[in-house]
């Protein structure tokens, strides 16, 4: 069975090449075989997951060796794949809503003369997304992990000829970088303490190794995963990376790519329940992502940034529960699985969305829309209500399964930590709001938008596209995927989680254990939704009772510093931009003066060197007769005083 | 002698004989294992019999025939015997001891060989120069012996006449170069080295063109290398009178010690440590003069320039590789004994030499002279692998000497082919833009250009590699480091004239690129095809070089 393994990659792969490669002549048909390709895919891992339930929970692990890759003495690489209960999640996941998200583009993208070029990456997408998780080794990880980073890359920057769209593409994959020597220098840590790559020896002989190397590695991981996953600090690529096309935000940007640290984290659990101080550190950068994406999910007028905020939200919620180890792990993946399907889905109702009204992000100029596009508007609601864990879908069962493992860390970490994913709760809970309300109630504040003026630059005009939009419900083709995502944000969770289905599923990979919180679990629910209603209540208050002006306000100093996404840009130009520039205009300086003036020095002194001894060279046969003489009488005497001494 | 001797020396001659005369023992020659050599003699004495018996009309294609079927038999001879196992298992002595047969004589005498045949094709290259009344003509004075510029010469090239006395003087070069390697007493190392350096002076002076220039060179070089000779001949003499012989052996047992006995006419002065010492300087510095080593360099660029480019780069070539082996053969045979004296001398000659040649050559704008220095260079590098004083250290100078000699001839041939109005266009401002004008010229001549400067994947790489390991192994990591840095140096120049082909303008009346004759398109081509071979693949030449590497004694 484990021979199927390589075809799941594999079908993806070929799409690509297949689509990348095959030019023009596969334009009418290209979308076509990219989705047939991504179902194929999904319809291997579902008979792979089949075989799987039909073993014994220990027996679930499946190893497909395809060749050796880097066979030198002493460093062994091999392209392994490794399928267990871990991997066979994300693949489902993966392919999943990905064969979805591919179905929706074939509507979504109809208009774009480079659709079948936007298949072949989301294909090349999947195929890296898939080697990333089922790989045995981390090496072979490593290249899904750059593989992903690629076709983000290429996804982002898929309008190129937007200029905020290829400098957006820029910066995800230049902060990705940072990660990326992350992952590098960690992996290289594990091959001078462990002396190989492949999971299994990796993660068992933990136990004789040092804390403090552990450690470093752990840290490296996690610097990795927060690049990966848009974690402070390097979380600021996110937001621009919403300028690719929307299905890329919700497939790459929400769902899959970006939780790769998560998953990086929780493959890598025997590392860090073995060095305490880095999982500490992966819990405050958890708890700090948590509450920076909520409030800069709170400010952001443009739909997909203030998704994007809670995605990073979301995912901080993540890797906080990663951060607690065993009692965590699973929990961790519950969220990101539940929040694939609701998160997939917000952002494809914010496509189709979009999509109904000439391409405009900016919800002060939605409003009231519930009208006409009533699937949307449902699928769309359904997803709300999931992520803010309104009580019996999704998001209550996985997010409240982690204020409890975060109050269970116990001691004041316990309290705090706790504290901080209610709060989050909450916030959730009015940036959500805030969007729906914007979006889908209200006034129609399409319909009298102000026109451009030189009084007001700030204010773009209304008509990109052409005059009053028509908002008009999506095709099938874009509303079906919605329909089916809703489905899963409204049932997953209580299919995982009652009789905590899903972290039995997982234990064998991740081990669990059942945290106990110091107040009992009921308690905590009834805070968390206590929390939620205030949430929703107080973003009921100001954007539901009062009109929302077309015009953002001024807002208080922090809805500014949030705008400007808590002025993560302006730090990192400053701190990092300026810092550099200084960097190099002062290497710059060393280069020209010293480097450049020992080499040109050297030359300059040698060529002198040389036009002096060449007029040894006079053409006298008496001159070069003297030397001769002269060389002579000097090998005589050095031969004859080597022999004295 | 007593005085009783000298006259019964007289007496016995004055009367009649009493008894027969005891039968004079004639020396044992052995034939076949001279072969290569009297081969190549032979036909350089058969070329003067033709250039006196033959039609004037006939004797370029004579000459070129039987200068070339020697070449090659002595080519097939030298094959022949080392398959017959002489460079290993049968080495020997022959000729009474006055020359040796064995590993390196055989790989040099084929070395030499195959570059004699390269370069008589090159010699016999009659395409380059435009016609002359007529009459096609090659790199030589019509008439040597008319005087530049005089109505003799204008009616020499009238008539059409060719000096094609070259062939069997280049003949006779051959034929003393193989001796010279193989040399195995004093006497026959001067003897060979007469042999092969007269004809060169000779050749020298038989430009064509700018003839005042190749006949000042002609003059230089012999008077510097009569001076040679003379400092050569002393330290023979020296020798003699420490060892009481001029055999390699004898000189070697002697320096040993293994040889008491004191022939009482040198009782004196015999096993003088003053004498050997002086006696090895001088003969060394003979052979350094031959190889163009620092101090004794100085005719090099001059003679290069100077002499028919076809003469410059045979003489770059075979010349170095003959003096070279001479040199291998003195010091790994006369003298290992003395290893502690001439090893710090030789190191101070190689650095000297690297550094001088490859800085010297930067600021050239000739691209013969160019080469001349880039000769001496190689020449310091080549002694670092003689200083090595170790197994290692001979087939890695054998292999250099195979790599470098085919190289060079090649890089010269090209450099004939690069004409204007006044003959070769040896200016280096000239070169400009080359290799947009003549892309495949100009890419050849680069790969030469790489291999000088030991580029990998060229010959030049293989050899600097080898030379190199065998120097460090052998303790003179010092002088390593210098080649290196004298090849970082090196590298400099040799670039800068790819550079100069290929990126730079060209000149609006710049040279242009003659069609040769198949006879020189060959040269370049063998040149250009052992350069990348023994660059890609250099393994088996390396193990043939390693087998050869033993010399007997």
């Amino acid at each position: 069975m484990e021979n199927l393994i390589a075809p799941l990659i594999a079908a993806p792969l070929l799409g690509a090449a297949v689509l990348l490669c095959g030019g023009r002549r596969l334009d009418k048909a290209g979308h076509w075989i990219g989705t047939a390709l991504a179902v194929a895919s999904f319809v291997l891992g579902a008979v792979l997951f089949a075989g799987l339930l039909g073993r014994g929970a220990e027996d679930r692990t499946l190893v497909q060796h395809l060749f050796s890759w880097i066979p030198v003495e002493g460093f062994q690489a091999d392209v392994a794949f490794r399928l267990d209960q871990l991997s066979m999640t994300f693949v489902l996941l993966i392919t999943g809503v990905g064969s979805l998200i591919h179905v929706y583009s074939i509507g979504y993208m109809e208009h774009d003369e480079r659709r079948r070029r936007f298949f072949g990456y989301l294909n090349l997408f999947l195929a890296a997304m898939l080697i990333l998780v089922l790989a045995d080794n981390y090496l072979l990880l490593y290249l899904g992990w750059e593989g992903v980073g690629l076709a983000s890359y290429l996804l982002i920057g898929f309008w190129q000829h937007k200029p905020s769209a290829a400098t957006a593409a820029k910066k995800a994959f230049l902060v990705n970088r940072v990660g990326d020597m992350g992952l590098s220098i960690a992996i290289m840590l594990m091959f001078t303490t462990f002396g190989t790559f492949a999971f299994t020896p990796v993660l068992g002989s933990v136990g004789e190794t040092g804390e403090g190397t552990l450690t470093a590695i752990a840290l490296m991981l996690l610097l990795a995963a927060c690049g990966k996953s848009a974690q402070v600090p390097l979380q600021s690529w996110l937001g621009d990376a919403m300028e690719g096309p929307t299905p890329v935000s919700a497939l790459i940007h929400a769902a899959t790519m970006v939780t790769a640290g998560v998953y990086l984290i929780v493959r890598s659990g025997a590392i860090f329940n073995a060095a305490p101080d880095a999982q500490l550190v992966v819990t405050v950068v958890g708890a700090v992502t948590l509450i920076f994406g909520a409030i800069v999910g709170c400010a952001k007028d443009d739909i997909k940034k203030a998704l994007a905020g809670s995605t990073m939200s979301q995912i901080g919620y993540m890797v906080l529960a990663a951060g607690l180890g065993p009692i965590g792990y699973a929990v961790a993946i519950m969220h990101l699985v539940t929040h694939g399907f609701f998160k997939a889905g917000l952002f494809l109702g914010a496509g189709s969305v979009m999509h109904g009204m000439n391409d405009e992000v900016d919800m002060r100029r939605y409003g009231g829309l519930r009208k006409y596009m009533p699937v949307t508007f449902v699928t769309f609601g359904l997803g709300y209500l999931a992520i803010i864990g309104f009580p019996g879908l999704s998001g209550f069962f996985s997010k409240d399964l982690i204020i409890e493992s975060a109050f269970a860390k116990g001691g004041v970490q316990g309290w705090i930590l706790g504290t901080v994913t209610l709060v989050g709760a909450g916030i959730t809970a009015f940036y959500m709001t805030r969007v729906m309300l914007m979006t889908f109630f209200g006034e129609e504040r399409w319909r009298n938008l102000p026109a451009a003026s030189p009084d007001a630059p700030d204010v773009e005009p209304a008509a990109d596209h052409g005059g009053v939009p028509h908002p008009h419900e999506s095709p099938k083709v874009m509303t079906v995927p919605m329909i089916v995502l809703a489905f899963g944000s409204v049932f997953a969770g209580a299919f995982f989680g009652i009789g905590e289905r899903f972290v039995h599923w997982l234990e064998p990979v991740t081990a669990y254990e059942h945290g106990h919180p110091p107040v009992s679990a009921l308690t905590v629910t009834a805070a968390t939704v206590t929390v939620m209603v205030i949430g929703v209540g107080l973003a009921w208050l100001q954007y539901g009772r009062r009109p929302v002006p077309v015009v953002a306000p001024r807002g208080s100093l922090l809805t500014r510093a949030a705008r400007r996404d808590l002025l993560q840009d302006d730090f990192n130009h400053v701190v990092l931009v300026r810092g550099g520039e200084h960097l190099t205009r002062s290497l710059v300086y060393v280069d020209h003066t010293l480097v450049d003036g020992v080499v040109n020095g050297t030359a300059a002194g040698v060529g002198g060197l040389s036009s002096r001894m060449r007029r040894l060279q006079n053409g006298f046969a008496r001159s070069y007769a003297v030397s001769m003489f002269g060389g002579t009488a000097l090998l005589v005497a050095a031969t004859l005083l080597m022999r004295a001494v | 002698m007593s005085a009783s001797a000298v006259h019964g020396l007289w007496t016995d001659l004055a009367a009649p004989a009493a008894e027969p005369i005891a039968r004079i023992q004639a020396p044992t020659i052995e034939y076949a294992q001279l072969s290569p050599v009297l081969i190549v003699i032979g036909a350089a004495v058969l070329g003067i019999l033709v250039e006196a018996f033959v039609p004037r009309r006939a004797r370029h294609y004579t000459q070129l025939f039987v200068a070339g079927v020697a070449l090659a038999a002595g080519f097939a001879a030298v094959v022949a015997l080392s398959v017959s196992g002489y460079a290993t298992t049968e080495a020997g002595i022959a000729a009474e001891g006055a020359l040796a047969v064995d590993g390196p004589a055989l790989f040099l005498q084929g070395v030499i060989l195959l570059v004699g045949l390269v370069a008589l094709f090159t010699f016999a290259e009659r395409r380059l120069d435009p016609a002359a009344h007529g009459n096609r003509v090659d790199s030589f004075a019509a008439q040597a012996a008319s005087v530049p510029g005089s109505d003799g010469e204008k009616a020499a090239v009238k008539a059409g006449f060719t000096t094609t006395e070259v062939f069997p003087l280049l003949m006779f070069a051959v034929g003393g170069m193989m001796v010279f390697p193989a040399a195995n007493d004093l006497l026959t190392l001067f003897i060979a080295l007469e042999v092969f350096s007269l004809p060169l002076y000779l050749l020298c002076a038989l430009a064509r063109r700018r003839r005042l220039l190749s006949q000042e060179a002609a003059v230089k070089y012999f008077l510097l290398g009569a001076f040679a000779s003379a400092f050569t001949l002393f330290g023979i003499a020296l020798l003699y009178g420490y060892a009481g012989s001029v055999s390699y052996a004898r000189i070697a047992q002697v320096v040993e010690g293994t040889v008491k006995e004191v022939s009482p006419a040198l009782a004196g002065t015999m096993g003088n440590d003053v004498l050997l010492l002086l006696g090895a300087a001088l003969v060394t510095m003979g052979l350094l003069f031959k190889v163009g080593a620092v101090p004794f360099h100085m005719w090099t660029p001059d003679v290069y320039q100077g002499a028919p480019t076809p003469v410059t780069g045979f003489m770059a070539s075979a010349t170095k590789v003959a003096a070279f082996g001479a040199l291998l053969r003195l010091l790994y045979v006369v003298l290992p004994g003395l290893r502690w004296d001439w090893r710090p001398v030789m190191w101070a000659v190689a650095a000297v030499t690297m550094v001088i040649g490859a800085i010297v050559a930067i600021t050239q704008t000739d691209i013969k002279r160019l080469l001349a220095y880039s000769s001496i260079a190689h020449a310091g590098f080549i002694l670092a692998g003689v200083i090595a004083a170790k197994p290692e250290g001979i087939s890695s100078v054998l292999f250099y000497l195979a790599a470098y000699s085919f190289v060079t001839v090649g890089a010269f041939a090209v450099v004939t082919l690069v004409r204007d109005a006044g003959g070769e266009a040896t200016h280096l401002s000239k070169w400009a833009g080359l290799g947009r004008r003549s892309p495949l010229v100009a890419a050849v001549f680069a790969v030469f250009l790489l291999a000088f400067a030991g580029i990998p994947l060229t010959s030049g790489f293989a050899g600097k590699f080898a030379v190199f390991k065998a120097a460090a192994e052998g303790g003179a990591a010092p002088l390593v480091v210098v080649g290196v840095l004298s090849s970082a140096v090196a590298a400099f120049f040799y670039i800068r004239v790819i550079v100069l082909m290929f990126f730079s303008e060209p000149t609006p009346e710049g040279p242009t690129v003659a069609v040769p004759s198949p006879l020189t398109t060959t040269a370049i081509a063998v040149g250009a095809a052992v350069t990348v071979v023994l660059g890609v693949a250099p393994q088996y030449f390396l193990d043939l070089a390693t087998s050869a590497g033993t010399f007997v004694r």
